[in-house]
Parts: structure tokens; C-alpha cells; sequence
């Protein structure tokens, strides 16, 4: 069976790698959403915590032995401390500024910590091995798909609206939200704004390593690995918008999805076909007339 | 001061770097200084926009190396001369100066560097399949050439004062679109957006010519940037490259005429010095990022003033000092203080 000159195996194939390409954009757009919404900082380091991440598990199997389902805890955590003393060191001293220089500052950060990586690693990519558990294929009846990858699939959905459950359904994330609001009537409750922005910040930080971990066993684990997938990132932000929470997860596998069937038809376009997108949604959308 | 006064000294700066500009080239090696001048020629194209129209692109790179490679093809290739060939590269990247522009300006602050960003990447990615760029071995071999049929400039210093010549040239041109109406126009757009609207003003036509005329400039640093270096690459569309271009300017102060030039030569130089790093010498220049935002975002030139007034205070008697505020000619208000969305009551997630 062919659907415009394409096999649908192929096709459904490329959709389904597509989509979960599309989870890792979802969960690297969604922390950088919650990052803007409580810091008011576009996180261009983000791509660098997504690498570290990877990093981390592949360093922690290295030199340690540790295998990859404690490494799906530890170097989360271990980047969420990373982004806390950042946070308090340098970030901190932004809130004040305007949101360009937040940019700009993070942009210094990635550059000095991928070339922290880059002095000691060069710029080839790693190898990590899939657990035992996940190898092989399963048979979704239409298709076979590594079983590792439909993993990914599932943990980035379960985190993804497991996040967006708590931000907009618990009694944290309505603190969260007013401190977002209105963080001078928050602490009026007893409630710690700064230690709040802190703490969010590095969770943003622990959901692109936790990104970055289940991204080490697919694909080459490299210093600059960060870098392509935050150009990405920036294009799903741009059409998804920084406000909203399901926007970002929503555009995040949309594009993935958009992309796989780009590479079933036309597999050059395939990367910058989010570009491509993210021009159109530009054109046909109301233009800001007042800077935000 | 009074303004005369202060125009006198700026007077006095600038005829006192162009004498240096023309003795220069017998003391240091002419290629080092026309690589300054071509990156603080594109410094001064990012400036303009970011600077006085507060719009920070990360994309200009692409008109850079439009330009860049247009040139050098058409140079190469076709065997133009160096005067058309730059002609063409600095009309085709001014071209597609406009026709991004369209896009980009469709959208304010953080998302416009976010769009530009983006736009990178489709540049360079078509950069590298393109069959004329060369691809990974980039365009080289590409010949000066005889500028004019008069000046060749194979030679050394030719090259150089052509260079310098393009520079001085472009440095006026910024100058006179700034104390221009119309440069009055954007930055009163980029202080408050929405008086200049009540005033009667577009802001995306002025953001769109901004924009171009940015690009243009963006894109006569990539011709001549070509001509100095006889080769294109891929370098020349990547957004380190735009990425180093920003550190340069707010290295050496943003909003000011001469920051982007001081700035050039300070990167150039650590670069140069820290050579040994390789590739890790992002490690250096990140750093000077983060140092510069949290602890001068003035720049080199723009704090100068309040340097002078500093070393004032302690050698002249107290009474007879002006404050600090006075005491800016280059500076803008704008980068100590929050933009209009500032931390307010009732400030939604956008």
C-alpha cells in the first residue's frame, strides 16, 4: 500500500521516529517555557543541560560502571545542582536587566561550558549502550520499532503531562503560577520567591538532562549535540509561544511528527522543515506591534 | 562640558584613529588589522540594529556570508572585477536582508533573536548543499583582483588601504544614520514604543529599513571579508561566528560609534593570544560574555566617560566635578534600566 508514492510502512516509520524526535523537542521546549515564565530568562543554556545530561550518563558508565537506570535519577539531579549554583551565581543577578541580556548571558554559559566539554572530549560523538531490557523490537502490528525508542516515547508523554499536571492542577503549581503573577503579594504569604525561582529553574535544567539521558543510547553523545537540537527548540518556542505549557509539549511532538513525514517524502527538507513552519505561522500571524 | 567641547573631543578621537589607521600598517601586520576592520564593520551592522533599534540578531551572519561567497563566485567564476564583484555580493545579501527581515520583524525582543537564530541554520544548511559554496572545503582560491583596473590589490597595503577606505566609510555612514531624523526615530521607538507610535511613527517600517540597512552593511563586511582573505566558508554562516560578532560589540559598548571597533580589537587580539585553546577558546570568550552583562554592560567605550569623570573627581576639587550623568556622550539610557515589561504588577506569561 502506498499513500502518494511513499510505502506506508515507510511512512508510518518515519512518522514514529518523527514523533519521538518530537519528545525530546517537547521536553527540551517545556522546561525553557517554565524557565521564561518564573525567570523571565530565555535559557539558551538549555541545550547544554540537555548535553550534560547525556553526558553525565555516559561518563557514569565510563568511569563508574553505573548503568543507565540509576544514571536516569543521578544525572538529572546532579545537572539541576549544576543549574542551582548557576542560578544563584550569575542568573540571580539578571532579574533586574532587560530580557535580552538574559539571553545573551545564557549564550556565554553554553559557550563556556561546551567548551569545557570540548577541551576534554574534542567534539566526537560516544556511544551508550541500550539497558538489556529495551533492546530488541516490538511489533505494533503495522510496524516494528526498536522497543528502546518506544520507551522514550512513553517517558517523555508520562513527564511531559506529568509536569504539566503538577504546574496546573496542584496546590504547588498555583503557588508556582501567582509567584509568577505577582511575586511581591506571594511573599506576603511566608512563601520564599527567590529560593522558588531557584528551585525552578534547576527542575527546568533537570528536564532537559532527563532528555539527555534518554537520548544517550540513540544518538552519538557529543559536547555539541546541545547546539543542533536548541536551534530546534527555539523554532517549536517561536510557533508553540513561551506562555503556554501544553503549547510547547503540543508543538514540541507536532513538529517532530512534521518532521519524520518531511523525510518520508522529501528527506533533504527534512531539517529545515520546522523552519519552514515556523516562517509560515510568522506570516499568517498577527505581527507584535509592541515589544515584548 | 559643554557640547561643543565634547563634540571637539570626539573630533579630535576620530581624526586621531585615522592617523593611526594610516600608520598602523607599517608597525603591525596588515592582515590582522583589515581582519579588525572587517569584523568591526559587521559589529557596526549588528550595533545599528541592536544598539539604537534594540533589536538583537543573531542572524546577520547569513547576509555575512551571502555576500561573502556571491562575491567571491562571482569574482572567481564569472571574473569580474573586485569593485562589481562586491556590488553584487552587497546587493544579493542586501536582498535577503529585506526578505528575512519581513519575517523577522513580525516579532519583538526575545522571539526576534529567537527567529533570527533559527534562520541561521536554514542558511547554513543551504550553504552546504549549494554546489558554488563548495560545501565542507569551503570557496577558496579567490582572486583580489585589480580594484578599479588601477589599484592591485595583490599588494599588501593596497588591499589594506582599500579596506581602511570601506571602513572610514561605513564608520560615517553609521554615524550619519544615527544623528539622522530617522536614527532619532528608532531609538525613540526602542526607548518607548508605544509614545513613538502616538507620535505618529511605524515601528515596523522603521524596524524593516533598520533592518535592511543593517543587512547591508552586514553584507559589505562579508564582500570584503572575501577579498581579504581570498576564501568563503562555512564558518562565514555559522552562528558562532554571529555569536562572537555580539561579544565584540558589547565588549567594546553597545549604542556607542566606537564600541564595536574597540571591542574588535580586544577579541582579536585574545584570540590570537589564546590560539593554544583550539576550538576551546569559546571557553574565554563565554566568559568575557557573562562578565561583560554582569559587570559592565556599557562596554569598554561606553563606560569610558564615567571612567574619566571617576579619575576627575579624585583629581579635581569636589565642587568643581559634573556627575557622572552628564557625563555620557556615547551612552544610552537604556542598559541599566528594565525594558517596558518589567517585573509589574499583573505581568502575564507571554
Amino acid at each position: 500500500m502506498e499513500v502518494f508514492g511513499v510505502p506506508l510502512n515507510l511512512l508510518l516509520g518515519q512518522m514514529m521516529l518523527g514523533l519521538i524526535n518530537g519528545s525530546f523537542y517537547a521536553m527540551l521546549s517545556l522546561g525553557l517555557c517554565i524557565i521564561f515564565g518564573m525567570l523571565d530568562v530565555v535559557n539558551f543554556a538549555h541545550g547544554t543541560m540537555y548535553m550534560m545530561g547525556a553526558f553525565f550518563t555516559w561518563m557514569l558508565g565510563h568511569y563508574l560502571g553505573i548503568g543507565y537506570w540509576p544514571s536516569l535519577i543521578i544525572a538529572p539531579l546532579a545537572v539541576a545542582l549544576i543549574a542551582i549554583i548557576i542560578e544563584i551565581t550569575v542568573v540571580r543577578k539578571l532579574y533586574a536587566l532587560h530580557h535580552v541580556y538574559g539571553l545573551l548571558l545564557t549564550f556565554g554559559l553554553a559557550l563556556v561550558i561546551v567548551g569545557i566539554f570540548r577541551a576534554f572530549y574534542s567534539v566526537s560523538g560516544r556511544a551508550y549502550s541500550i539497558p538489556e531490557i529495551l533492546r530488541g523490537a516490538t511489533d505494533l502490528k503495522f510496524m516494528y520499532i526498536p522497543t528502546y525508542r518506544l520507551w522514550v516515547l512513553f517517558a517523555s508523554v508520562v513527564v511531559c503531562f506529568g509536569t504539566w499536571f503538577v504546574v496546573e492542577r496542584t496546590r504547588l503549581g498555583a503557588t508556582l503560577r501567582a509567584a509568577i503573577e505577582r511575586p511581591d503579594l506571594v511573599s506576603t504569604f511566608g512563601i520564599n520567591v527567590p529560593r522558588m525561582i531557584t528551585l525552578t529553574f534547576s527542575f527546568g535544567a533537570g528536564l532537559a538532562a532527563l532528555g539527555g539521558v534518554l537520548a544517550a543510547p540513540i544518538f552519538p553523545v557529543s559536547p555539541l549535540m546541545g547546539d543542533s537540537i536548541m536551534l530546534i527548540v527555539f523554532a517549536v518556542v517561536v510557533i508553540g509561544g513561551l506562555g503556554s505549557l501544553l503549547g510547547s509539549i503540543f508543538g514540541g511532538f507536532a513538529l517532530g511528527l512534521l518532521e519524520g513525514l518531511t523525510k518520508a517524502y522529501y528527506p533533504e527538507a527534512a531539517h529545515i522543515s520546522i523552519f519552514i513552519v515556523m516562517m509560515i505561522v510568522l506570516l499568517l500571524s498577527r505581527s507584535d506591534v509592541i515589544a515584548k | 562640558m559643554t557640547s561643543t567641547n565634547s563634540r571637539r573631543t570626539t573630533l579630535y578621537v576620530y581624526v586621531g584613529l585615522i592617523v593611526l589607521g594610516i600608520i598602523a600598517p607599517f608597525f603591525v601586520y596588515p592582515m590582522v588589522l583589515m581582519k579588525i576592520y572587517v569584523f568591526a564593520m559587521f559589529g557596526m551592522a549588528f550595533n545599528l540594529l541592536f544598539g539604537y533599534a534594540g533589536l538583537l540578531s543573531f542572524g546577520h551572519v547569513v547576509f555575512f556570508g551571502t555576500a561573502a561567497y556571491a562575491t567571491g563566485h562571482s569574482v572567481k567564476v564569472w571574473g569580474l572585477s573586485p569593485e562589481l564583484g562586491i556590488l553584487y555580493g552587497v546587493l544579493l545579501g542586501t536582498i535577503l536582508a529585506a526578505v528575512v527581515g519581513v519575517f523577522a520583524i513580525r516579532r519583538a525582543g526575545i522571539y526576534f533573536a529567537m527567529i533570527t537564530f533559527s534562520l541561521v541554520e536554514v542558511g547554513h544548511f543551504i550553504a552546504m548543499k549549494l554546489p558554488l559554496t563548495g560545501g565542507e572545503n569551503g570557496l577558496t582560491q579567490v582572486p583580489r583582483g585589480v580594484l578599479f583596473g588601477v589599484f592591485d590589490l595583490t599588494a599588501a597595503l593596497v588591499m589594506y588601504f582599500f579596506v581602511f577606505a570601506v571602513f572610514v566609510l561605513a564608520f560615517l555612514m553609521i554615524v550619519r544614520i544615527v544623528g539622522s531624523p530617522f536614527g532619532l526615530a528608532l531609538r525613540s521607538m526602542k526607548e518607548n514604543e508605544s509614545r513613538a507610535i502616538s507620535l505618529g511613527y511605524s515601528p515596523p517600517r522603521l524596524k524593516f529599513q533598520a533592518f535592511v540597512l543593517s543587512g547591508f552593511l552586514a553584507a559589505l563586511a562579508g564582500s570584503m571579508k572575501v577579498m581579504v582573505y581570498e576564501f568563503a566558508s562555512l564558518s562565514d554562516v555559522h552562528w558562532m561566528t554571529n555569536g562572537q560578532v555580539i561579544l565584540m560589540t558589547l565588549l567594546g559598548g553597545v549604542g556607542t560609534f566606537l564600541g564595536p571597533l574597540f571591542g574588535t580589537v580586544v577579541v582579536v587580539f585574545i584570540e590570537d593570544y589564546m590560539s593554544f585553546l583550539g576550538q576551546s577558546v569559546t571557553i574565554v570568550t563565554g566568559a568575557i560574555f557573562i562578565v561583560c552583562i554582569i559587570g559592565f554592560r556599557r562596554g569598554l567605550v561606553g563606560e569610558m566617560p564615567s571612567i574619566y569623570a571617576k579619575l576627575r573627581n579624585r583629581f579635581v576639587p569636589r565642587d568643581k566635578t559634573m556627575s557622572t550623568a552628564t557625563a555620557r556622550p556615547f551612552a544610552t539610557a537604556w542598559h541599566s534600566q528594565r525594558g517596558c515589561s518589567s517585573r509589574k504588577h499583573g505581568r502575564s506569561m507571554k
